[in-house]
C-alpha cells in the first residue's frame, strides 16, 4: 500500500545498520528479551505442509497445498484477498482444521497422531504439545480486556508452560521494553491505542518463546500512523532473532525487508516464490507480476 | 396491623424473606453456572442432560412445585420436607434454569476471537472457561442477574402459601385476626419495593466492580431493572423477556 | 411410592375444567396485558411530565413487588372500598395489570428499535400524530415484538396457579382441593407435569416464531 519507487535497487534492502545476522552469536543487537530465541538455524525444515486442501462449503480455499519452510527463514504470504493465506496460519494455529493432507512442525505431525502405524486425527492433548511452539499475532490484537497488559502476557506462560510468578513477570518486562510499553503495564487492553494494543499482543506472543512466529495482517486493523511503530518492533525482532516467522501482510515494503522468501498465493496454490528481489523486482508468473503492480 | 403483630410477626418475617431469598439465590446460581456451562459442552450427552433440566424447569410452575415437593413428595417418597427447605429448593431449582440462560448467552456472547487467542496461547479448555471467558462473561450476567434476583425476591411471597413464616404470610395473619387488610398489605408491597431497591443498588456496586475489573464503566439507566437493549436478535432475544418473566 | 391410576381417574374430570379456567385467565389477562402495556408504554413516551412520571413510577412499583400480594390486595383491600369481584375476575386482573408492566417494557424496547428516520419521513410528510403512531411506528414496533410478548404468556402461564391461591378453581386450585378430599398425591403430579407439558411446545413456537420475525 506503499507509493514507493517500484523497482529500488536491490542494495537498498538491509535497513537496519548491521544488516540480517546469520547467527544470534553475530547480532551485536540482540535484545536480551529475545538472546533465548535460538533454535537450530541449519536450514533444515520446520514446517511442512503435506498435500494440504481446505474447503468451505463448496469453496476450495487450500488446493492440495504443498510448501515447507526453513527453521530459521522469514516467509511472507502475498497474494490476492482470499486466496488463503490467512487460512495457512489459522491451520497451522489448529484454529480450522485440514479436510486433507497434513501438516508437520519439527518434524511432529500437528493435527494427527501415528497409532499403530496408522496416521489418525490427534488428541487434544498431542496437538496442544506441538501447538506450544507456535505462537500467533492477530489482526485484531485479541487481547484479554478482562486482564491488564502486564497478566495478558504472563497468564499464558505462568498457567501453560508453568513458570513462576516472577519469572514471567520479569520476562514480561523485558518484552515490554523491547516494545516500548514499559510504562503501560499496569493499563487495561481498552486504555491503550492500537498500535500500543498490538504491541502488547506481540510481547504476549513472544512471552511463550515460540518456534515460529505467525502474523496475520497485523496492521491491518490500525490507523495508519500507528502502523509504523508496531512494524519497526516487527523489523527489530526479524533482524535480531533467528525466529521463524510467517507473515501476511499487505506492506510490501516490509515484507522486502524483512522476508527471506516471498511465497506468491493464487486460488489455494503457490504459483511462484522466490527472494524479495526477485518476487518484487523480476517475478516470472503473469499473475504474480499483475498483483505486485496492483499493490506496489 | 396490631403492634405485637407487627413485632412477632411481621418483622422477623422480613427476615424470613430475606434469608429466603439469599439461600434460594445461591442455589439459583449454583445451578445456572453448572447447567449454563453444561449447556455449552462440547460433549453432546452433556448438553443433552442440561438441555433436559433447562426444558423442564422452565416449564415448571415455581408454586405448583413447591406444592408438590410440601405436599405430594412426602406421600410419594416418605420424606418429609422442612418447609422452608422446599421453599428454597423449588425457587432455587426453577430460576436456576432461567440463571443458565443468562450464563449460556453470555459465554456465547464473548468474541471468538478471545477463544482463539486463548488457543493460540495453548490454554487448555477448562483454562480458557475459567480464565479467558467467564471472566469476560461475568460483568455482562450481573444486570440480568439482578433482574432475576427481583424475580426471585417476589418469588419468596409464595413460601407462605406452604405456611413459612415470611412477610407476606404476616399480612394474611393480619388480615385474619384484625379483618382489616388495607395497612397490612400496603406495607407489605412497600416492603417488597423497598427490599428490591436495597437488592438493585446492591447489584450495581457488583456490577459496578465486576466492569471496572474489565476496564469499563457501566452504563447508566433507569428504573429498578436493567435497560434492555433494544430486541436483540436470535436466541438471546429470549433471554430478556424470559429472565424477567416470573416463574411462580 | 404407590402410584394409583384410579385416583388419577377419578381426579382427571375436575382436572379438566381446571385446565378450562387456567386457559380463561391465561387468554384475558394476555389480552389485558397487551393492551394495558401498549397504553402505559405510549404514555411513558409523553412529553408531559405530569403523564410520564406518574406511569414510570405505578409500572416500576407493580413490576417490582409479587404478584401474589398483588393478587391479595385486590380480593381482600380494594373490596373495602370498591367492587367486589369474583376470584377468576379478580385473579386475570391481576395477572393482567402485572404482566402489562412487563409488556410495557417489550413494547418500548420495539418503538426505540424503530429507526429515527422513520419519524422523520412521518414528520417530512406531514402526518398527524395519531397517523403516525397507527399506521408508521406500531406496525414495525409490534412485528418485532411478539415473541418477546409470547415468552410472557408462558411466564404468565406459570404465573396463574397463584390465582387458586384467592379461591379460583384453576388447575392447582381444582388439584389442591381434590387431595386434601383424598390425602392423595397424583393430582399435584399430572398437574405439575401438565405445565411442563404446556409450556414446551409453547416456547418451541416461539423460538420458532423468534427465527422467522425477528431478522
Amino acid at each position: 500500500m506503499s507509493n514507493d519507487t517500484p523497482n529500488p535497487a536491490p542494495e537498498d534492502k538491509p535497513q537496519t545498520p548491521e544488516g540480517k545476522p546469520q547467527t544470534p552469536e553475530a547480532a551485536p543487537g540482540v535484545p536480551e528479551a529475545l538472546a533465548h530465541v535460538n533454535p537450530k538455524v541449519d536450514g533444515s525444515e520446520l514446517i511442512r505442509f503435506d498435500r494440504v486442501t481446505k474447503r468451505f462449503g463448496d469453496h476450495v480455499v487450500l488446493d492440495d497445498l504443498e510448501f515447507t519452510v526453513a527453521s530459521g527463514k522469514h516467509v511472507t504470504l502475498i497474494g490476492p484477498s482470499g486466496s488463503g493465506k490467512t487460512t495457512i496460519l489459522r491451520l497451522l494455529m489448529t484454529l480450522l482444521k485440514p479436510d486433507e493432507g497434513t501438516i508437520s512442525v519439527g518434524g511432529r505431525y500437528l493435527t494427527h497422531e501415528e497409532r499403530n502405524g496408522k496416521l489418525v486425527p490427534a488428541g487434544e492433548k498431542h496437538i496442544r504439545e506441538v501447538r506450544k511452539n507456535i505462537g500467533m499475532v492477530f489482526q485484531q490484537f485479541n487481547l484479554f480486556p478482562n486482564m491488564r497488559v502486564l497478566r495478558n502476557i504472563t497468564e499464558a506462560p505462568v498457567h501453560v508452560l508453568g513458570l513462576s510468578k516472577e519469572e514471567a513477570e520479569e520476562r514480561a518486562r523485558e518484552l515490554l521494553e523491547l516494545v516500548g510499553l514499559t510504562e503501560h503495564v499496569d493499563k487495561y487492553p481498552s486504555q491503550l491505542s492500537g498500535g500500543q494494543q498490538q504491541r502488547v499482543a506481540i510481547a504476549r506472543a513472544l512471552a511463550m518463546r515460540p518456534q515460529v512466529l505467525l502474523l496475520d495482517e497485523v496492521t491491518s486493523a490500525l490507523d495508519p500512523e500507528l502502523v509504523a511503530g508496531v512494524l519497526d518492533v516487527l523489523r527489530d525482532i526479524a533482524h535480531t532473532t533467528d525466529i521463524t516467522m510467517l507473515c501476511v501482510t499487505h506492506e510490501m515494503n516490509f515484507a522486502r525487508d524483512i522476508s527471506d522468501d516471498v511465497l506468491m498465493f493464487n486460488e489455494g496454490r503457490v504459483i511462484e516464490s522466490g527472494s524479495p528481489e526477485k518476487m518484487f523486482n523480476d517475478p516470472d508468473h503473469p499473475r504474480t507480476r499483475e498483483f505486485l503492480s496492483a499493490v506496489l | 396491623m396490631t403492634w405485637p403483630l407487627f413485632t412477632e410477626w411481621f418483622l422477623p418475617g422480613v427476615w424470613i424473606t430475606v434469608q429466603v431469598t439469599l439461600g434460594s439465590a445461591a442455589l439459583a446460581l449454583l445451578v445456572s453456572f453448572v447447567i449454563g456451562i453444561a449447556r455449552s459442552s462440547r460433549l453432546w450427552i452433556v448438553r443433552f442432560v442440561a438441555g433436559c433440566y433447562f426444558e423442564v424447569f422452565r416449564g415448571t410452575s415455581a408454586l405448583v412445585f413447591m406444592l408438590w415437593m410440601a405436599f405430594a413428595f412426602p406421600l410419594m417418597f416418605g420424606w418429609v420436607f422442612v418447609p422452608m427447605a422446599a421453599g428454597i429448593l423449588a425457587l432455587g431449582l426453577t430460576y436456576g434454569a432461567y440463571g443458565s440462560e443468562i450464563v449460556r448467552g453470555s459465554l456465547q456472547s464473548v468474541p471468538a476471537a478471545q477463544r482463539e487467542a486463548g488457543i493460540a496461547l495453548s490454554f487448555t479448555r477448562t483454562q480458557r472457561l475459567r480464565r479467558i471467558e467467564l471472566p469476560q462473561a461475568w460483568p455482562e450476567m450481573v444486570p440480568p442477574f439482578n433482574n432475576l434476583l427481583i424475580e426471585l425476591l417476589k418469588g419468596t411471597a409464595l413460601v407462605s402459601v406452604i405456611s413459612v413464616a415470611d412477610m407476606t404470610f404476616a399480612a394474611n395473619l393480619s388480615r385474619l385476626a384484625s379483618n382489616e387488610s388495607a395497612p397490612a398489605y400496603t406495607l407489605l408491597l412497600v416492603s417488597y419495593f423497598v427490599l428490591a431497591f436495597v437488592m438493585t443498588r446492591g447489584m450495581r456496586l457488583v456490577e459496578r466492580r465486576a466492569k471496572a475489573g474489565i476496564g469499563q464503566r457501566p452504563e447508566p439507566r433507569r428504573g429498578l431493572r436493567a435497560a434492555r437493549k433494544p430486541l436483540p436478535k436470535g436466541e438471546s432475544a429470549q433471554a430478556g423477556p424470559q429472565s424477567a418473566g416470573g416463574v411462580g | 411410592m404407590n402410584w394409583d391410576w384410579d385416583v388419577v381417574a377419578d381426579f382427571m374430570p375436575r382436572f379438566w375444567d381446571g385446565v378450562l379456567v387456567t386457559l380463561q385467565a391465561l387468554v384475558l389477562g394476555s389480552l389485558l396485558a397487551f393492551s394495558l402495556g401498549l397504553v402505559w408504554a405510549i404514555a411513558q413516551r409523553s412529553k408531559v411530565k405530569l403523564i410520564r412520571w406518574p406511569v414510570v413510577g405505578i409500572t416500576e412499583f407493580i413490576r417490582n413487588t409479587p404478584l401474589l400480594v398483588q393478587l391479595f390486595f385486590l380480593f381482600y383491600v380494594v373490596p373495602e372500598w370498591g367492587p367486589s369481584m369474583s376470584p377468576l375476575v379478580t385473579g386475570v386482573i391481576g395477572l393482567g395489570l402485572h404482566y402489562s408492566t412487563y409488556t410495557a417494557e417489550v413494547y418500548r424496547a420495539g418503538i426505540d428499535g424503530v429507526p429515527v428516520g422513520q419519524w422523520e419521513a412521518a414528520t417530512a410528510l406531514s402526518l398527524p400524530r395519531t397517523r403516525t403512531w397507527t399506521a408508521v411506528i406500531l406496525p414495525q414496533a409490534i412485528r418485532r415484538v411478539v415473541p418477546a410478548l409470547g415468552n410472557y404468556v408462558v411466564a404468565m402461564l406459570k404465573d396463574s396457579p397463584m390465582i387458586a391461591v384467592i379461591g379460583a378453581f384453576e388447575m392447582l386450585g381444582e388439584a389442591r382441593a381434590f387431595s386434601n378430599e383424598t390425602f392423595t398425591f397424583e393430582a399435584y403430579t399430572i398437574v405439575g407435569i401438565a405445565f411442563i407439558v404446556i409450556a414446551y411446545p409453547a416456547s418451541l413456537l416461539i423460538r420458532a416464531m423468534e427465527r422467522r420475525l425477528v431478522k
